[in-house]
């Protein structure tokens, strides 16, 4: 089995990264039963033995010793990176795998890209390479950050360039925190197009997340869990509305929406760290859903975002789950896929799901959605045979759908606003190696990439002939 | 002689597995000792400690399937793989073809080369090869082909005999018809023959036939082996004069696949019912081989649903056919191979007439028989036709028309082109099987 890496950068990032590692710790510990570092375990968890004298790494299929996560954290203020290493996860973590500076970026994506990039350069390349070192088969990067601040988006992105140049065969995976339109941080909208452009370039696939999309998401799981009917209650053991039964005893601000992208992380890597009748590596995710290398940002949606205490789930549940799949409200960020063009979609499902019941419910979805014309059957599909834990099934939908666009325009508008007045440019000329082209090239970067995407959409209402063959002669 | 299997992938190592499996248990039960030996002698081999060890490889970029196929079979009791047999590595093809073939296939190439050579070295007289893969996927497809370029060249004399799996129409991959583009046209170059399984047809055959309500690929590949099964075994054949045959790979491609341009072969068996039902059930040649000669000249491979309306052209019908006029399947050879009682009593006249094959062959060159009197896996009485005709030919457009859409856009072709596969090598590869849609096309008069 293959190994994958986790690197989290900027705040949000090492918050939704701590959560992720905090639900994989519980996942693996509600399966294996038996203490023994497995497979599963090993793609994501080193086994080290302090007692043996080099490097103390051993290998799978010994006992549990202690347990340390594939990760890199590195974050340019310390007080997120220290709160982890006070909290309850300190013991996966070690000093070696994190990077941390004093002052923080000042949500500058220059700070962070250019000055921080370049000053860290080595010792960020020496953790990575050493972190990779440890890997039997490393066969993906994966990436979290957000957009809208200075580290996340502005150092985060220069660590993906730099994976490219230093593991250019290894898969980089991205899940991106977009800022919503009443973000508190004012430039936002600059870090978030000047780190898009860095993602359209150098990234294999990105999943794109917006925070106002979580809030409504947590809304509603609050709604239903207050009582929308009498007699529902919510199961409290789950891993998808942690807090409860987590590791620490109260629930920080922030950490329901975390949560949520935490499980997207689960869902995904589960056919790569668990057992399925169908598997699907996450080589195969790229490979299958990104048709045109820049058209690469997956849209992803996850269910059941809660499950009611019920034992019994009939088959009608299983049905909802995907119809739900395909539904607004489960979206991680706010879309309506049904309503633009399907490039490709897959979909991941975890438990004691068939077959024959995946096909029924893709053939019932089928008319609803509307595929782009050279990809009428495109589905790529997995089962892996672990649930995720409290639920007995769960789904991962992943699109390339066209509904981004709407998505990057509003991205471009507030971008321009500020940007036609030059307001704040100067805090980012200041800095050295910034220069003003570094902003047209993004914009012009992100309005390339809306135009692909509005070409694509116009093909969707015009019927489409099959092209003509090629005739041999007789 | 002896038949060395190379299974690729994760369809081939199962339905390898499943092969294997039938072919033990049929040789178990027949009775006879000549018979049987021949059934043991041309797929397995005994080893100094009396265990029977299948004559195969298998490999896969990545090692669960075969660790599953391998533990399966020893647990079995009767046969297992042999040992060191096996090469895998630890990440998978992706599902891209060019990885297979550019990548994985020349970086491992002298491991599974080694491999091969240990078992034909077992082997007293080399009948030829069966490499076992799929078309969908990667390693099946990509490294499959591959490793049959390689058999071809070390071993020029030895007949090789792909298996496809071809998938379900509505798919699991995205980028399958890509990959069974490529694949096909290089296995055309390679391959004596390409024998094709379709994963929509055994699955309705599983559905209506077996009447199995849940299916899994456990099914399906049991299907696949026995009817691959019913080809294999041993049977006497015209030029084996009344010995059971030690060169059935070279008689099987001497009989159908005479021409380069046709090369894909189909099977139908008949019957095919729920083991339950089969102690229950009484079965007449004439019935039998009335029923799956309608089943080859209406196009379908299931005794139920037949339609008897379909009836060869009559002889003043006009030159020219498009691929969608009538649905009247012409054959340019058959191979017919009855087993069980009464065998040499069955009457198969309706086989040789000239009316169901294209006019370029005299139907005593066109059609094949051979017989076998010891029965097949429980069937009192079974048939297998191995057929090569247009039956594969709307399946194999349908292929070339869905890649060629995708490929007008240019989706996905980037992946490609990162292994080393570029737009020339796509162009030369729908050239080819648009060379061999025509040729199928205009298989009649």
């Amino acid at each position: 089995m293959t190994q994958s890496v986790v690197v989290q950068v900027g705040q949000c990032g090492n918050q939704v990264g701590c959560r992720f590692w905090d639900l994989a710790l519980r996942e693996h510990a509600h399966v294996n039963k038996r203490g023994l570092y497995d497979e599963a375990l090993s793609s994501f968890f080193r086994n080290v033995d302090s007692r043996k004298s080099y490097s103390g790494a051993c290998c799978v299929g010994g006992r549990i010793q202690r347990l340390k996560a594939r990760a890199v954290l590195i974050d340019m203020e310390e007080g997120v990176v220290n709160g982890i290493l006070q909290g309850p996860l300190r013991e996966v973590f070690d000093s070696t795998q994190l990077l941390t500076d004093v002052s923080g970026s000042g949500n500058n994506w220059a700070v962070g890209h250019l000055t921080y990039g370049s000053a860290y350069r080595e010792s960020i390349v020496n953790t990575l390479r050493k972190t990779a070192e440890h890997c039997d088969c490393l066969q993906c990067f994966f990436l979290i950050h957000s957009m809208g601040g200075g580290t996340g988006s502005g150092l985060g992105t220069r660590v993906l360039s730099l994976l490219e140049e230093e593991f250019s065969d290894v898969c980089r995976i991205v899940t991106a925190m977009y800022p919503s339109a009443e973000d508190d941080v004012i430039t936002s909208p600059y870090n978030s197009v000047l780190a898009m452009r860095e993602l359209t370039e150098h990234a294999d696939c990105v999943l794109p997340v917006e925070n106002q999309s979580l809030v409504d998401i947590v809304n509603k799981i609050s709604l239903m869990s207050h009582g929308a009917k009498p007699g529902c209650v919510l199961k409290k053991d789950c891993t998808v509305t942690s807090g409860h039964g987590s590791l620490s005893p109260t629930e920080k601000p922030f950490d329901a929406m975390n949560n949520i992208v935490a499980n997207l992380l689960l869902n995904i890597t589960s056919s790569a760290r668990f057992e399925g009748s169908l598997n699907m590596d996450l080589n195969e995710i790229a490979m299958n859903l990104v048709p045109f290398p820049r058209l690469h940002y997956l849209v992803p949606s996850l269910t059941p975002l809660y499950t009611l205490a019920d034992v019994n789930i009939p088959t009608r549940r299983l049905d909802q789950m995907f119809s739900d799949a395909f539904s607004k409200d489960h979206q991680l960020i706010r879309a309506d896929p049904k309503h633009s063009l399907y490039l490709a979609c897959a979909l991941m499902v975890r438990g004691n799901v068939q077959v024959s019941d995946l096909r029924r419910n893709i053939e019932r979805l089928r008319p609803s959605l509307p595929f782009v014309s050279w990809n009428q059957e495109g589905w790529k599909t997995g089962l892996c045979s672990v649930p995720p834990v409290g639920h007995s099934h769960s789904l991962l939908a992943l699109a390339n759908n066209t509904c981004v666009k709407p998505t990057f325009m509003e991205l471009r508008e507030r971008f321009t606003k500020l940007y036609r007045k030059k307001a704040h440019l100067h805090h980012y000329l200041h800095v050295d190696g910034m220069e003003q082209s570094i902003f047209s090239e993004a914009l012009s970067s992100l309005d390339a990439l809306i135009d692909e995407y509005h070409q694509l959409d116009a093909t969707k209402a015009r019927l489409t002939p099959d092209a003509p063959r090629l005739s041999i002669a007789t | 002689m002896s038949v060395v299997t190379v299974q690729l992938g994760q369809c081939g190592n199962q339905v390898g597995r499943e092969l294997f499996d039938v072919m033990c248990s049929d040789a178990e039960d027949a009775g006879r000792k000549t018979r049987s030996t021949a059934g043991w002698e041309r797929f397995f081999r005994h080893t100094t400690q009396g265990d029977l060890e299948a004559r195969a490889v298998l490999v896969d970029m990545e090692p669960k399937v075969i660790n599953h196929s391998m533990s399966r079979a020893a647990k079995s009791g009767r046969w297992r793989y042999g040992e060191t047999s096996h090469f895998s590595q630890k990440q998978g093809s992706g599902n891209n073809w060019a990885n297979g073939y550019c990548v994985h296939g020349p970086g491992h190439r002298d491991a599974v080369e080694e491999l091969v050579r240990r078992e034909v070295e077992h082997c007293d007289m080399l009948a030829g090869f069966i490499p076992m893969m799929s078309v969908a996927g990667g390693t099946g497809s990509g490294v499959g082909t591959f490793v049959t370029q390689c058999l071809r060249d070390i071993y020029p004399s030895a007949f090789v005999l792909n298996h496809l799996t071809w998938p379900y129409g509505t798919g699991e991959v995205i980028v399958q018809n890509y990959n069974s583009v490529l694949t096909l046209a290089h296995l055309y170059q390679l391959s004596d023959a390409i024998l094709v399984h379709e994963n929509d047809i055994v699955h309705r055959i599983c559905s209506q036939l077996l009447k199995i309500k849940q299916i899994s690929f456990s099914d399906i590949n049991r299907v696949i082996a026995h009817q691959l099964g019913g080809v294999l075994q041993p049977a006497l054949t015209p030029d084996s004069c009344g010995a059971y045959s030690r060169n059935p790979l070279g008689e099987l491609v001497g009989a159908l696949a005479c021409h380069p341009e046709y090369k894909l072969l189909s099977v139908s068996t008949i019957p095919q019912m729920a083991s339950s039902s089969i102690a229950f059930s009484t079965f007449s040649w004439p019935a039998l081989l009335k029923h799956l000669r309608q089943m080859l000249i209406s196009n379908t491979k299931m005794e139920e649903g037949i339609d008897w309306q379909v009836r060869p052209p009559p002889a003043s019908a006009g030159r020219t056919r498009t691929l969608t006029a009538g649905s009247f399947n012409t054959s340019l050879a058959n191979l017919l191979i009855l087993r069980g009682k009464d065998v040499y009593s069955a009457e198969t006249g309706g086989f040789g007439d000239s009316a169901i094959y294209t006019s370029w062959l005299p139907p005593d060159e066109a059609f094949s028989l051979w017989k076998s009197p010891v029965p097949f896996n429980k069937y009192e009485k079974s048939a297998t036709l191995v057929s090569n005709s247009q039956a594969l030919l709307r399946p194999l457009d349908d292929m070339v028309r869905k890649a060629w859409n995708m490929f007008a856009s240019r989706a996905y072709i980037h992946q490609y082109v990162k292994f080393g596969i570029s737009e020339e090598d796509f162009l030369d590869s729908f050239t080819s099987l648009e060379q061999v849609i025509s040729s199928y096309t205009q298989l009649q008069c």
